[in-house]
């Protein structure tokens, strides 16, 4: 089996999610007998191809261009079909991040053209894991909000395209080359002004992030189940009372009811406190990666089936409603006790 | 501004799953759907696009018959006609055939502009806006944030990990995925909902649009996960619960 990583960097800074992803080629290929290329597409990224180089990879393909030095759609997508069609791999490994999503589908899509039967080949993203069973690669994704699971595999003809969600290996895992480095090659880009449609402009970060989550010990965290902005201050009396911060679910911040910059997930900030409290958080895989790496986690929620209990060390099922106020007043027992 | 929206009925988010015996699929027959949440936002800016560029907005949903409704409460806010790609067993298409029927579906309809949401609660796949606008050839954005629109151009903001945005421009016709909470969704009117009686809904049979049946890709086993973590389950009445859950951050967890 051919694998092929593509990593992903901008500005020349590493996207680590690709070193997850790298981590899971190097396991596939021990497994499956198989080889790994490791691609990095950019312009005046030598120095990753180099970095990159020192990892335990076949070879390592520089794929580089000026009109790669900000990411389109257009120009990823025409420069990796190139190097997939020349680099002819079974297997295509991404990272699951939101540009991966932004082109990735169309990449697939856009292979096989000039092969024998209909061109478009098949992706299977957001993996969070994989099984290599009698010669055969069952890839795991969530399906319902991570309320169920489903095991996947691949019906077409290769390349077949596989991303994988943030978390689901460890990139501390991805092995050192054992012999020096792994060889450099550049390969061939062909790209003109015009293929590219995608004007990119200026990168932004929104408001001046007023706290700084990922530093906070503990984190009280409100989902929908916190049913109206009048229940917030509840919650926040409850932070406060354990010495920490509050924070919240996405459709929290989209409601305006916290500010964006307490968002907890994949759009927000990825934490590791040493304790999570999540308030009516059902789990969705957007905030679950955002936070599964908490030391302790505790959840309440009044559906004893919400995911957020596959990564929670305790749980209380019930009323968040009467729950909280008895946290709060137990609290307070013990502070003036 | 002539602009297709695609919405997806799914499983309401209350709804108790139980798993098909052989684990094809989930068992739909007693429980509630609604329209696929990220769906709602993308119907919102394509009603306003309209309200500020004119134009006309139409609903799009591939499924079952019951996936009418879907299209029927997109109606009632305001869109003006809808297709229903009817296909009683939607489920087990793989990303690629469900976008190439779609695609297949409203390729005569030259949309200046496709909105879907970034992706439906149920499957996820998140694929169906970047496949539709490589197989109908139009450029895309995904989980996009703001829309300005002038002339035959949109500025777009994406948003991006972290807490980063981006500004993009982008030439239409085009296909964006819009991101959940760019705006406020309107509830329909009871005049919005006895207008909507009256619109059209054009029901296309996915079987004769032609498209291959290959797969590229198949679903085999749906089931409830195993759990990475052994989660201990505090019982008691409310007062009981919470005493209980702080002895055991105190002192057998440390946290606190």
């Amino acid at each position: 089996m051919k694998i092929l990583l593509i990593t992903e960097q901008r500005e020349g800074k590493w996207n680590k999610v690709s070193f997850e992803t790298l981590a899971a080629a190097q396991q596939i290929a021990q497994q499956a007998k198989g080889t790994v290329s490791g691609a990095v597409i950019g312009k005046g990224v030598a120095a990753l191809a180099d970095e990159l180089a020192g990892y335990q990879l076949d070879e390592v393909l520089l794929v580089e261009h000026d009109l790669l030095e900000q990411y389109t759609p257009d120009g990823y997508s025409i420069a990796l079909r190139a190097v997939i069609d020349s680099a002819k791999p079974d297997l295509v490994l991404l990272p699951h991040t939101y540009q991966v999503r932004d082109f990735a589908p169309k990449l697939a899509a856009s292979l096989g053209k000039g092969s024998a039967g209909q061109a478009g080949r098949g992706m299977i993203g957001d993996c969070i894991a994989y099984r290599h069973e009698a010669d055969k690669l069952i890839f795991v994704r969530q399906m319902f909000q991570g309320r169920t699971a489903a095991d996947v595999v691949f019906t077409g003809e290769p390349p077949w395209v596989v991303s994988f969600q943030a978390g689901a290996f460890r990139a501390d895992l991805a092995a050192k080359h054992a012999g020096g480095k792994a060889p450099v090659k550049a390969a061939s880009v062909d790209l003109k002004s015009e293929q590219i449609r995608t004007k990119p402009l200026e990168l932004f970060r929104e408001a001046k992030q007023a706290v700084d989550l990922t530093q906070a010990p503990i984190l009280v965290s409100v989902g929908r189940g916190i049913k109206a902005p009048e229940n917030i201050p509840m919650a926040e009396k409850l932070a406060k009372l354990m010495g920490g911060e509050i924070s919240a679910s996405r459709p929290i911040c989209d409601e305006g009811w916290l500010p964006m910059d307490r968002q907890i997930g994949s759009s927000g900030q990825t934490v590791v406190p040493k304790l999570y409290l999540a308030l009516g958080i059902s789990g969705a895989i957007q905030h679950v990666v955002g936070m599964k790496g908490s030391r302790t986690i505790a959840a309440i929620n009044k559906d004893a089936n919400a995911p957020i209990f596959e990564v929670a060390d305790y749980g209380i099922v019930g009323d968040l409603f009467e729950i909280v106020p008895a946290l709060i007043e137990e609290l307070e027992k013990t502070k003036t006790s | 501004m002539k602009i297709g929206v695609c919405v997806k009925q799914v499983p309401a988010k209350d709804a108790p799953l139980a798993i098909l015996d052989g684990g094809a699929w989930i068992r739909e027959a007693d429980i509630g759907f609604e329209t696929n949440e990220p769906d709602g936002f993308a119907l919102e800016e394509a009603l306003r696009l309209k309200e500020k560029h004119g134009g006309e907005v139409v609903a799009i949903s591939m499924g079952p018959e019951r996936a009418k409704q879907t299209i029927k409460e997109a109606l009632a806010k305001g869109a003006d006609r809808g297709i229903h790609i009817s296909d009683a067993e939607f489920f087990k298409l793989d990303p690629l055939a469900s976008a190439r029927s779609l695609a297949a579906a409203i390729q005569s309809e030259n949309f200046d502009l496709i909105l879907t949401g970034l992706q439906s609660d149920d499957q996820g796949f998140g694929q169906t806006g970047v496949l539709l606008a490589e197989l109908l050839g139009r450029s895309h954005a995904t989980i996009i944030m703001s829309i300005e629109v002038t002339g035959t151009r949109m500025k777009l903001k994406r948003e991006l990990e972290a807490g980063w945005f981006q500004w993009v421009e982008l030439p239409l016709p085009a296909v964006l995925t819009i991101q959940s909470g760019i705006n406020k969704p309107r509830y329909a009117t009871l005049k919005g909902i006895m207008a909507a009686k009256k619109k059209e809904i054009v029901t296309v049979e996915r079987a004769s649009l032609g498209v291959p049946d290959a797969r590229t890709q198949q679903v085999e086993r749906i089931y409830i996960p195993q759990k990475t973590k052994k989660t201990e389950f505090i019982t008691g009445s409310p007062k009981e619960a919470a005493a209980k859950l702080l002895e055991k951050l105190r002192h057998e967890a440390r946290v606190l």
